[in-house]
Formats: C-alpha cells, structure tokens, sequence
C-alpha cells in the first residue's frame, strides 16, 4: 500500500500541481495582506487613532445607521442586528475582536477561505485523480497489475488527503509568514470569544467563553480540513464518474458558487439545508455568524457533510471496482 | 512433445445492453507460440482481449491463466501476464524511467536491475531518463513492451503492436516477438487487422468475425488447405467439363479454370485433359495470402 501512495504523490508532485498551489497561496496572501493593511490604514485615518475601542464603537454606530436606513431587506437586518449585540458584547467585556497581527490575519484567511478558495485548491488536485487516466488511457495499465482495484483506488484517495493536508498546512505556514512581516509575529494568546449561539433572532450568549487563539486557530483549521476533504471526495467520486478533468471542474465549481449565493438568498427554503455547499461555513458557528438558514448547527452541518462524504466515498469504490474500461 | 497451454479460455461471452459483443470464444494458448488474433474492425478482437487482462468481466466463460482463474484469483492471474491494449500510453509528465519505476513498484520483487535489463532488451538505454513526451511513437512502443515485460510474464499481449510503426519498426516489431517467444518462451497473443502482418509473425491463426471464431487452425495449414490451381487451356469448354468430372471448377477467368490444389491428382487430371485434345499452355499452383483467406472464410462481410 506503501508503494501505491508512493505512485500517486510522485504522479501529484511531477505534474506540479503542489506546487501551483502554494504559489496560488502565496500570492493571495500578499494580496489580502496588503489589503488588509490599507484597510488598517483607512479605519485609522478617519477616525484620527489606532484605539479598537474608538474602531469598534465606530462600526457600532455604522450599523446602528444602517439599521435605521430604510431599504433593508428582513434577511439583512436580522443579520446587522445580531452582528450588533455581538459587537457590543466585545465592548463590553473589553476585548479586541480583530487585533493585528499573523494569527489573526490566519483566522481571517481561513474564515474566508473556507468556502471558496480552500475547496478550489483541492479541486485542482482530487479533479483529475482518476479521470486523467480514464482519459491518457493509463487506467489501463494500472489496473493490469497484480492489485486489486480498490488498493489502487484508496491509495489514490490517501493521497489527496496527504495532499489536502499538505495543502492547508502550507496555508498556514505562507499566511504566517507574509503577513506577520506586516502585521507582526505576536498575538497567539490573545483571548478570543466562542460560543456564541443564534436563536431566531436572539443571539444567544449564555455559552460564550475565552479561547486562547492559537487553539481557537487550531479548531477553525480542523473544520477546514474537514470541509476540504468532504469537498475533495465528493470531487474525488466525479472524477471517478467521467472521464473529463473540465467536466469534473465545472460541476464542482457550478455546486460550489451556487452555494455561495444560494447561502444569501436561501432562508425562506428550508430544506436546502441538506444541501452539502450551503454548509461549507463551518467558521461562522464559532464566530458566531448567523448560519444562512435557521436551526442549522455546527452539529447539523457536520453530520450533512458527513453523509455527502460518505455516499461520496461509496459511490466512488462501488463503481470503480465493477466498471468495465473502454 | 506437447507443449504447456497457458492460457486457456471457455466459451467467454460478453454481453451489453442486451446485444451480445462476444459469441462463445474458446481457444488456448500453448508455450512458445505467436497465436495471431485476426479480424476486422469491430469483430471484438479488443473487446476480447480487455477481458483476457481483467478489464472488462465476462458476461459468462472462464479465462485461466497458468491455471489460475482470473476472476477468482486476479492477482495471481494477471501476474503472469504482460500486456500493450491498444497505444502505449504512459505518464507522459514522466520520464521513461519513473514510468517503469512505477509499474515496478506495483508487483512485488521486482529489483532494479531488472528494470535496467528490459531497457536494455528493448534498446531505449539512450533516451529513458528523457520525459515519456518527447518520445517519438516507436519509442513509446518500446517502452510499452519494457513494461509489459517488467514482471516477467509467461504470456504477452498486444493489441495492434505495429499500428503506426514505419516499414523499419514493423520489422524489428516483428521480429522481437519471434524472439520473445522462441528465445524466452513466452506465449504471444498478436492482434491485428492487417492480414499480411499476422501471416509473417504468428504460428496459429484464430479468424473473428462478430464476436465469433470463425476458424483456429496453423498458418500453413490454412494456407494449404486453400491453395488453388489456374489451368490455362484452350478450349475451354471442354476442359471445364473433364476437370468438373474429377474435382470443383471455383471459377472461370477467361482462359483460364480455377481448381483446388491436390498435389497428387494433377498429374492425372493433366493427363485426360491431354487425351482428350485439350491445349494445356500453364499450370500455376496459387498460394492464397491470408486476405484471400479471410474473404473466404468472412463471405467478405461488412459489419453491421
């Protein structure tokens, strides 16, 4: 088994996919750094000082206008609102929601990673696993061998999860890096509020404790990692499916955006809830942002990823131990 | 001395969606030989030959393979067989060094110095560590073969080996296949469409026409059996209707009859042709080439 995920990460590195990708990182990160500190750099400006409490009660008042602006649509009220108590809740217990520095960029980067990008990146590997054998015909003499098909279709699995690891943790480590060259290396135990859980309309602060950072950062990282590998086995058993690497990307980037918009406009539908894309923000349960349906949990979009990736994963062996190759 | 079979299969059959591809194929093949796959385009010579190496599973039939069965006991099975279905397609990201490497790694005890032997056997030394891309269609080919032969395998499959070859390739092709089979051993199975190339490399012949055997029989043995005779004789009539009394007119050119080829009976037929006043200016014995052969045996069908 050894030597069959040997075969899959040389195929991986040799067609420098990984390699692709951490540039991709690299760049991105630059952009948002920079961004970043522009964004810094204005909020300062205007309000002629670098006190987060001046910064925050100034967002405060910002949404307080808004709310107060008519125009507004029910969905995005709601969501001011509860941003709103949060904010204040901040204020109150006199801690920093954003403070600078490269954990914090981290948390961001990932937060916002999460449901686009990072699922991208490891489009880009788990697309073409299968499917570019099926399609340079080399499926045929990989499946000649004296191996039984499932090996070297789980050693092809153990690969993309050794390469989606490897893609978060090179996020991590280039997010780091480039922006604690801006921002600073400092703020891993900066205390950080969790917990937070919506009700309706009632942000629910009964749960809500201090987490250090650094693990508040470890547990956002895990969630990635989960949505990533959910992500890439669903693309994994399409690959499987078809034999064409852009059919694979395309539907998996079409599932992908759809659930980006359909998070913004889908409350009043419930059961698109079960919906695997609508529940790739796993993030925003432990930020306390609302989920874009009532009565979705961190729990509940869990369990849905689990069982899209377990019916991924099946689908995936089931027909590639039977099928017949052309 | 009867050699060993090693692979032997019962009436395979293949069936999709309710047409049936494969008709009840059975033959065997024996150690040493180059066992020619004959038939035209859509016969189901590669579907066949997909199921030989576990591609694609039989509707029904069985395939042994050095005694073992491959469906029942693939790995054992398919080690001993070493195949090319349809191009020789590698990594080509890949040079053809870490293509090798790769496949090598897939069997069990396979050392390096074994992969060196196979470029060696195949002449690619010069260029294997070059990406498997920039290699011309000939060397992909070899490097095919390279590593149809890593595991060191007891039956060699190729499908279509000299299609898109130059005349020079054909030959060398053709020529390592008569040594892997006499030198080594191997038995070889060889498909083909072209009818001349089947003739000039294989011992036995097996004729497909849709999903059917039409024949297995040796080369020179199905060649013989449909030699012919031209007889130039004037008149022609009345030759016609002596030879008709002794054996089958085929047909009539011209001037000339077309009768089977019986070495012993010629002299005889010669004879009353003689006594009774007819002119016998030639007497040409006709070795049919496989093409003819092949027309005969198909009624020169189309596929449908």
């Amino acid at each position: 088994m050894i030597n069959l995920v040997h075969n899959e990460m040389v195929k991986i590195v040799r067609k420098k996919r990984l390699f692709i990708i951490a540039a991709i990182i690299a760049v991105l990160v630059a952009l948002f750094t920079y961004a970043q500190f522009k964004h810094v750099q204005d909020l300062q400006e205007r309000l002629g000082t670098n006190d987060w409490r001046t910064q925050l009660q100034q967002q405060i008042i910002d949404a307080q206008n808004r709310l107060n602006s008519s125009g507004l649509s029910d969905e995005w009220r709601k969501y001011l609102q509860i941003r709103l108590q949060q904010q204040q809740y901040y204020l109150d217990h006199d801690v920093n929601p954003s403070a600078p520095g490269a954990p914090t960029f981290m948390r961001m980067f990932i937060e916002n990673s999460i449901d686009l990008f990072l699922p991208l990146m490891v489009m880009v590997i788990a697309a073409d696993l299968v499917s570019s054998e099926a399609s340079g015909g080399t499926i045929k003499l990989l499946l000649t061998r004296p191996v039984k098909r499932w090996r070297i279709l789980l050693s092809k699995y153990i690969a993309m999860i050794l390469s989606i690891s490897f893609i978060l943790l090179s996020v991590t480590i280039i997010s780091y890096l480039i922006s604690g060259a801006v921002f600073g290396y400092k703020g891993w135990n900066l205390p950080l509020l969790t917990g937070f859980t919506i009700n309706g309309e009632e942000l629910n602060t009964s749960n809500v404790h201090l987490l250090p950072q650094w693990q508040y950062l470890l547990i956002e990282l895990g969630l990635a990692w989960f949505v990533s590998i959910i992500v890439g086995t669903l693309t994994f058993m399409l690959s499987v499916l078809m034999r064409s690497t852009a059919a694979v990307m395309g539907i998996m980037l079409a599932a992908l955006i759809s659930g980006a918009i359909l998070s913004s406009m889908v409350s009043s539908w419930e059961s698109a809830k079960y919906l695997f894309m609508v529940n790739l923000r796993l993030t925003d349960y432990i930020s306390g942002t609302a989920p874009p349906i009532n009565g979705m949990t961190l729990g509940f979009s869990m369990a849905v990823l689990a069982v899209w990736g377990f019916i991924g994963f099946v689908v995936s062996f089931a027909v590639f131990t039977k099928r017949d190759v052309y | 001395m009867t050699k060993n079979a090693t692979l032997v299969v019962t009436d395979l059959r293949k069936t999709i969606r309710n047409k049936e591809i494969i008709k009840g194929l059975s033959f065997e093949l024996t150690e040493g030989e180059v066992f020619g796959f004959l038939g035209p385009n859509g016969a189901g010579k590669t579907t066949t030959i997909r199921m030989l190496v576990g591609l694609i599973k039989p509707t029904s039939g069985h395939i042994s393979i050095c005694g073992y069965d491959l469906h029942r006991q693939f790995s054992k099975a398919i080690r001993n067989i070493g195949c090319i279905v349809e191009n020789p397609e590698l990594y080509p990201y890949l040079s053809g060094w870490e293509n090798l490497e790769h496949f090598a790694r897939m069997v069990p005890d396979i050392p390096k110095e074994r992969i060196v032997e196979v470029v060696e056997l195949v002449g690619l030394q010069n260029r294997i560590h070059d990406r498997v891309r920039t290699y011309s269609l000939g060397m992909r080919q070899r490097l095919g073969i390279a590593q149809a032969l890593l595991g060191k395998p007891k039956i060699l499959i190729l499908d279509e080996p000299t299609n898109g070859l130059d005349p020079v390739g054909i030959r060398e092709m053709r020529e390592f296949i008569r040594f892997l089979a006499e030198t080594e051993g191997l038995s070889v199975l060889v498909s083909s469409h072209l009818l001349s190339e089947i003739q000039l490399m294989c011992d036995r012949v097996a004729i497909m026409s849709k999903g059917k055997m039409i024949r297995i029989d040796t080369v020179e043995h199905l060649l013989k059996e449909q030699a012919r005779v031209a007889w130039k004789v004037n008149p022609v009539e009345t030759a016609k209707n002596i030879l008709s009394k002794e054996t089958v007119v085929i047909s009539v050119q011209g001037g000339t009859l077309i009768t089977p080829y019986e070495a012993k009976q010629l002299p005889k037929w010669n004879e009353k042709l003689v006594q009774a006043g007819v002119e016998v200016s030639e007497i040409q014995p006709k070795l049919p080439t496989l093409e003819d052969l092949f027309i005969e045996l198909t009624g020169g069908e189309t596929i449908d």
